[in-house]
């Protein structure tokens, strides 16, 4: 579905990812790990559309997306979120996932943007309620409000861009649930970018860890665990969660 | 909630001010106070700042639009109600057209005008400094001024439409014109808002005021909102023009006897704050309306802005403003 090849991004005189393959299959959960400044969320962003690759090609379905701007990729089917969320605080949650919906897609009527919007929100779980206000969400809420407007974008990937940021753990683990749960009943292809190795581990397919800028492993959860390179880089650092490479 | 108390607070000390207002000088003056709550004049007085403040909200509202989406103020925006009097001045009085048909055509007009001013001059300014887009809309001010003066000459013209005024009591006697202008200006506000809160275009103005970096990222046609904003706001300049045009003269300066104003309720309310907006037109309308009763017209104007620098110390992010 997703066939990233040889993609490389220079900031200046500093390579934040370097040579970098990989692919997606339909409908896998991909897990992408790395510590910080690792390149992870520069491939994310590449991705989206934020920054065009230095060099390299991002094929989706076949088609070119590098370069393209952020909405154009949108439009495509890849739906993302933002890891800081950013809604209109005085627009209702409805409006919120409606505009996300309506600006998400080509050749969408509005009607079809409301109920998109809707269908996203029962997804995850927040209230339909055109009263609803989003200044009342905390943060596990509007991790949520963000899940939804990329939802409501009807993306076939879906980037989710460290959903977990900012949450306790058993808000960690319904946010986990609710990546699996999107995968299971809609098929929506999902990439994973995250920080934390912890509950990601528990639902991904297959991870792919970076560091430097490179890739340094891939595969399933377990393998990657128990691979040397990564036990070393997560060890190296003193801000990772270990417990999961155990659990594993 | 500390935000939403300093609001409350500030209704109550403006309504209480406004009490002082209306009826210590009269006291003072009588040394009466049952003659000063009996003063029929002062009701009077009071009806017309009632009156008046709807047109001010009406304009403010078209500038808040504007500047809430476009981040852009526009001086000149009293000008483009100066030249849509102007129009529906020509149109009834040299060519004939019925009111009826000449007010619409104004304000379809005034619409073209702010769709041009947006796609002529700001939106090329759009990434520029504020100040820039300041200068330029002030520059415009004073090419529209000069472009009425050259094309109408500097001669008040006055449409010769009178409206009457109809008994309210026995004593207070109120202008039609000046009741119509209110609840044309009302319906409108009311209408504005119906427009921002139920329909989905409302939704994205509102959206793209918020936080325009996001819409561009989502891919909103930014641009078409600022058009479609700034046409809306020309439109509304163009009915306030059709409501001020039956009670006052026309002159190319004309603008300046209520920009200052507009920008002052503007501000008062919070810049872009609609509601806010609203507010603070009946305060100053009021303010002008009882000053001018007990003294003369201009103290109504002192009061006014004396209150409005006043108020900028105590409060300068506006009555509904919120603090950045």
């Amino acid at each position: 579905m997703l066939a990233v090849e040889h993609l490389f991004k220079r900031f200046g005189g500093f390579t934040a990812v370097s040579d970098v393959s990989f692919h997606v299959e339909q409908g896998e959960i991909l897990g992408l790990i790395g510590p910080n400044g690792s390149g992870k969320s520069t491939i994310f962003n590449m991705l989206a559309g934020a920054f065009a690759p230095t060099a390299g090609s991002i094929r989706f379905e076949g088609r070119e997306l590098a370069g393209l701007m952020p909405h154009r990729i949108v439009h495509m089917g890849i739906g993302r979120t933002f890891q800081i969320p950013r809604p209109f605080r005085r627009l209702s949650i409805l409006e919120n996932a409606a505009l996300a919906g309506y600006y998400g897609q080509e050749h969408v009527t509005r009607t079809e943007a409301w109920e998109a919007a809707e269908e996203a929100l029962e997804m995850v779980g927040l209230p339909t309620d055109p009263r609803a206000e989003t200044s009342s969400l905390g943060a596990a809420g509007l991790k949520k409000l963000e899940l939804a407007k990329a939802l409501a974008t009807k993306p076939r990937l879906l980037l989710a861009d460290e959903s977990l940021g900012g949450l306790d753990d058993s808000e960690m683990d319904q946010a986990a649930d609710m990546l699996g749960k999107i995968r299971a009943e809609k098929g929506i292809t999902v990439i994973w970018v995250e920080h934390i190795m912890g509950v990601l581990m528990r639902v991904v397919d297959r991870v792919m860890v970076l560091d430097h800028g490179e890739k340094i492993s891939e595969g399933s959860p377990s393998e990657v665990a128990n691979d040397p390179r990564v036990i070393e880089v997560y060890l190296g650092t003193d801000t990772i969660d270990t417990g999961a490479a155990a659990d594993a | 909630m500390g935000r939403i108390d300093t609001r409350v607070w500030l209704i109550v000390i403006a309504a209480g001010l406004f009490v002082c207002l209306a009826y210590v000088p009269a006291i003072i003056r009588e040394g009466d106070l049952g003659f000063a709550v009996s003063d029929v004049f002062l009701y009077e007085a009071m009806i017309n700042g009632l009156l008046l403040g709807g047109v001010l909200a009406l304009l403010s509202l078209g500038l808040n639009l504007i500047f809430g989406v476009v981040d852009v103020v526009w001086i000149c925006y009293a000008e483009i109600v100066m030249l849509g009097m102007y129009g529906i001045y020509y149109l009834h009085s040299f060519y004939g057209v019925p009111l009826l048909i000449a007010m619409p055509a104004g304000i379809l007009l005034t619409a073209i005008i702010g769709y041009a001013v947006h796609e002529l001059v700001i939106r090329h300014l759009l990434d520029s400094a504020p100040i820039n887009q300041l200068l330029a809309t002030g520059g415009l001010l004073f090419f529209f001024q000069s472009v009425a003066t050259l094309a109408f000459g500097i001669d008040f013209r006055n449409l010769g439409v009178s409206l009457g005024s109809f008994p309210l009591t026995e004593d207070i006697y109120i202008s039609w014109s000046r009741l119509a202008a209110f609840i044309v200006a009302a319906a409108c506000v009311a209408g504005l808002y119906l427009f921002l809160t139920r329909t989905f275009m409302g939704t994205a103005i509102r959206a793209i005021s918020q936080d325009r970096e996001i819409m561009t990222l989502m891919g909103a046609a930014q641009g078409r909102l600022y058009l479609i904003s700034s046409a809306i706001g020309g439109g509304l300049a163009g009915l306030a023009a059709c409501l001020l045009v039956l009670q006052y003269d026309v002159h190319p300066f004309v603008g300046l006897s209520f920009g200052p104003i507009t920008f002052m309720i503007c501000v008062l309310g919070g810049l872009g704050n609609m509601v806010g907006g609203f507010i603070a037109a009946f305060i100053l309308s009021e303010l002008i309306a009882l000053g001018g009763y007990h003294f003369d017209l201009e103290w109504g104007y002192v009061f006014a802005f004396a209150f409005f620098i006043a108020m900028m110390f105590v409060r300068p992010e506006g009555i509904m403003g919120r603090r950045s």
